[in-house]
């Protein structure tokens, strides 16, 4: 799917330009010549900013024209998913109720991919504040798997997946709060990572779930991954939850294991992971997979996380506890939109509500403000914290013993347009393979790892310890290097 | 699924009021259905015993990092000293209704 040229890394572009081979302004305006090309049928795009793209590639030239070192993402096309804000152009979060809204500032995320060099040619598609495994939910229509245009590109940041996966961009940022950036990465095809929770600033990110909200990249391979994690992780003085851990030089600390990949490594498989459920194909991808792995050196370890079966309960508990309180802030007062002709205040609010939230959300705000409620907070979210402590005591107590995790990224490929759209629980089983790693706070990576008959893409997951990002790169390299001998 | 249905009508129309939500009789009746479904769901969580289990509301609790890492992570907060904000024009230009200095808003207060 991916265009194979030799601008088809972020290294190949970068060094092209460098030697003069290309500009970034060709670049840039390859890829907007692809946008226009494909994404009439995949609809990834919310925004495409010709004019910002092209500034930005020509001061990428002007650097290479005097021949200084030019900075590690130089004219690299990335995607920015449309919750993040990128000051000039729309941020809609997928939502009418943002319909217009032109944030005053930048994401630290973007704004650091910027001063790396990055071309920013427009936002992406996602699901409604990123509420949504499917993509269906953005108030804007959905997006189109580019295998399979009738099936769904996974979600929330469905568009950041498929435009990396179509070639229209090498990069995307999309977020992910219960598996929104591994589980599309999966259905398309494509390399995501959940970063550490802390490892990336969430400065101009519009909320949903704050004690699980991450920044994370998408990109065509693993290495791109790490060069772009590498450029916007780090503390933030703007975000007081990002941390002030050193960030690795992640692509170094690749090229020093190239020659031993997982050679001694313990990998550990949960047994939970593989159970009912899982699709026949997908396990029989996965499982080849390991074995590969298991060839080329590593230790297979079989592990148990046992409280798995309840993190989708205590996740949906938490997430919309934690939205319910995040979303209060669309009023209609500040930006946005405003539901005309109201007498008073409480009426505007409610009505502006109504008409700029779509289902999924009011469902999640109904179901936060429900379990917050007078009566039911020690039955639903205390209870809901309690379990993510047992969760997160699994995987710590599991990483005493391996050094990464490795399992389906999704119970299944990618589903139909509409197959689950009138079944909330069964939308949210699309999460359960991602929703630990997301209220436990690790990090976590999708790799592609086979396709089914039918040509679905099917994605590993790696898992990792908190801040060991360099180490999920490790066994995620590895194994696109032994699927593709 | 459930013995007893978890969230009636009256219940959905009393969070709808706590979010500032206006749902249509047709949006209350599917809510009451969907809410019910997932909270039937959600209550096999019942079945853990969590009484040793500290609620978890942040990631840092579960990090054990270095001494040094600790205390750099407990001055989080900047120098108490003014710095420049985004600039009012350019945030009022965001605002729905406003005059140049103010947000406005219905009426809040009658006389």
């Amino acid at each position: 799917m991916t265009m194979m040229t030799a601008t088809s890394s972020i290294e190949g572009i970068r060094s092209a330009i460098a030697r003069g081979e290309t500009t970034a302004r060709a670049v840039a305006e390859g890829c907007l010549a692809r946008i226009a090309e494909e994404d009439g049928r995949i609809h990834a795009f919310l925004t495409v900013d010709r004019e910002q793209a092209l500034a930005q590639a020509v001061h990428v030239d002007e650097i290479a024209a005097k021949g200084g070192a030019l900075p590690p993402l130089a004219g690299v096309p990335v995607g920015i998913k449309d919750v993040l804000t990128l000051e000039g152009l729309p941020a809609t979060a997928g939502s009418k109720i943002l319909e217009g809204y032109r944030p005053p500032y930048t994401a630290t995320a973007v704004q650091k991919l910027a001063q790396a060099g990055a071309i920013f040619p427009g936002k992406l598609n996602c699901d409604e504040f990123a509420m949504g495994s499917s993509n269906e939910n953005s108030a804007y229509g959905p997006v189109h798997n580019p295998h399979d245009l009738d099936r769904v590109p996974g979600g929330s940041s469905g568009g950041s997946a498929a435009a990396v996966a179509a070639g229209m961009t090498l990069a995307a940022l999309g977020t992910d709060t219960g598996g929104s950036i591994r589980q599309p990465a999966s259905f398309c095809g494509v390399v995501g990572v959940l970063p550490t929770y802390g490892r990336v600033s969430r400065y101009g990110l519009i909320a949903f779930a704050s004690s699980l909200d991450r920044i994370g990249p998408f990109a065509g391979n693993v290495r791109d991954a790490a060069t772009v994690l590498g450029v916007m992780a780090g503390h933030d003085p703007m975000d007081a939850t990002s941390s002030p851990l050193p960030v690795p030089d992640y692509t170094a600390e690749l090229d020093r294991s190239a020659d031993q990949g997982v050679c001694g490594m313990r990998l550990g498989v949960p047994a939970e992971y593989f159970a009912e459920g899982l699709d026949g194909e997908v396990r029989s991808a996965i499982e080849d997979g390991i074995e590969r792995l298991r060839a080329a050196g590593a230790v297979i370890c079989p592990i148990s996380l046992p409280h798995t079966r309840y993190a989708i309960p205590a996740y949906y508990v938490i997430a919309t506890a934690e939205a319910s309180s995040n979303l209060a802030r669309f009023d209609g007062v500040r930006y946005g939109l405003r539901a005309p002709q109201s007498d008073t205040l409480a009426a505007m609010y409610r009505r502006t509500r109504d008409v700029g939230f779509g289902a999924e959300v009011k469902r999640r705000i109904m179901l936060g403000t429900y379990v917050l409620s007078h009566g039911y907070y020690d039955a639903y979210y205390r209870k809901a914290q309690q379990v993510r402590r047992l969760l997160a005591e699994d995987f710590l107590s599991a990483f005493r013993k391996v050094d990464a995790i490795v399992t389906p990224t999704a119970p299944t490929p990618a589903f139909r347009i509409g197959e689950k759209s009138d079944d909330p629980v069964a939308m949210y089983l699309a999460d359960i393979y991602t929703v630990t790693a997301s209220l436990v706070g690790i990090c976590g990576i999708s790799v592609p790892c086979g396709k089914s008959r039918a040509g679905l893409p099917i994605g590993m997951q790696i898992l990792g310890r908190h801040f060991e990002e360099g180490t999920i790169f490790r066994v995620g390299q590895a194994l696109e290097n032994l699927l593709a001998s | 699924m459930a013995n007893a249905e978890r969230v009636s009508l009256e219940d959905v129309r009393r969070v709808a009021e706590l979010a500032y939500l206006e749902l249509t009789a047709e949006e209350e009746s599917r809510m009451r259905r969907d809410l019910n479904a997932i909270l039937d769901y959600v209550a096999q969580l019942g079945e853990l015993d969590t009484s040793q289990a500290a609620p978890m509301t942040q990631v840092s609790e579960v990090l054990r990092t270095g001494a040094e890492v600790a205390t750099e992570e407990l001055s989080v907060l900047r120098d108490d000293l003014p710095v420049p904000c985004l600039e009012r024009e350019r945030v009022m230009a965001s605002a729905p209704e406003s005059d140049g200095v103010f947000f406005k808003v219905p009426k809040v207060i009658e006389r």
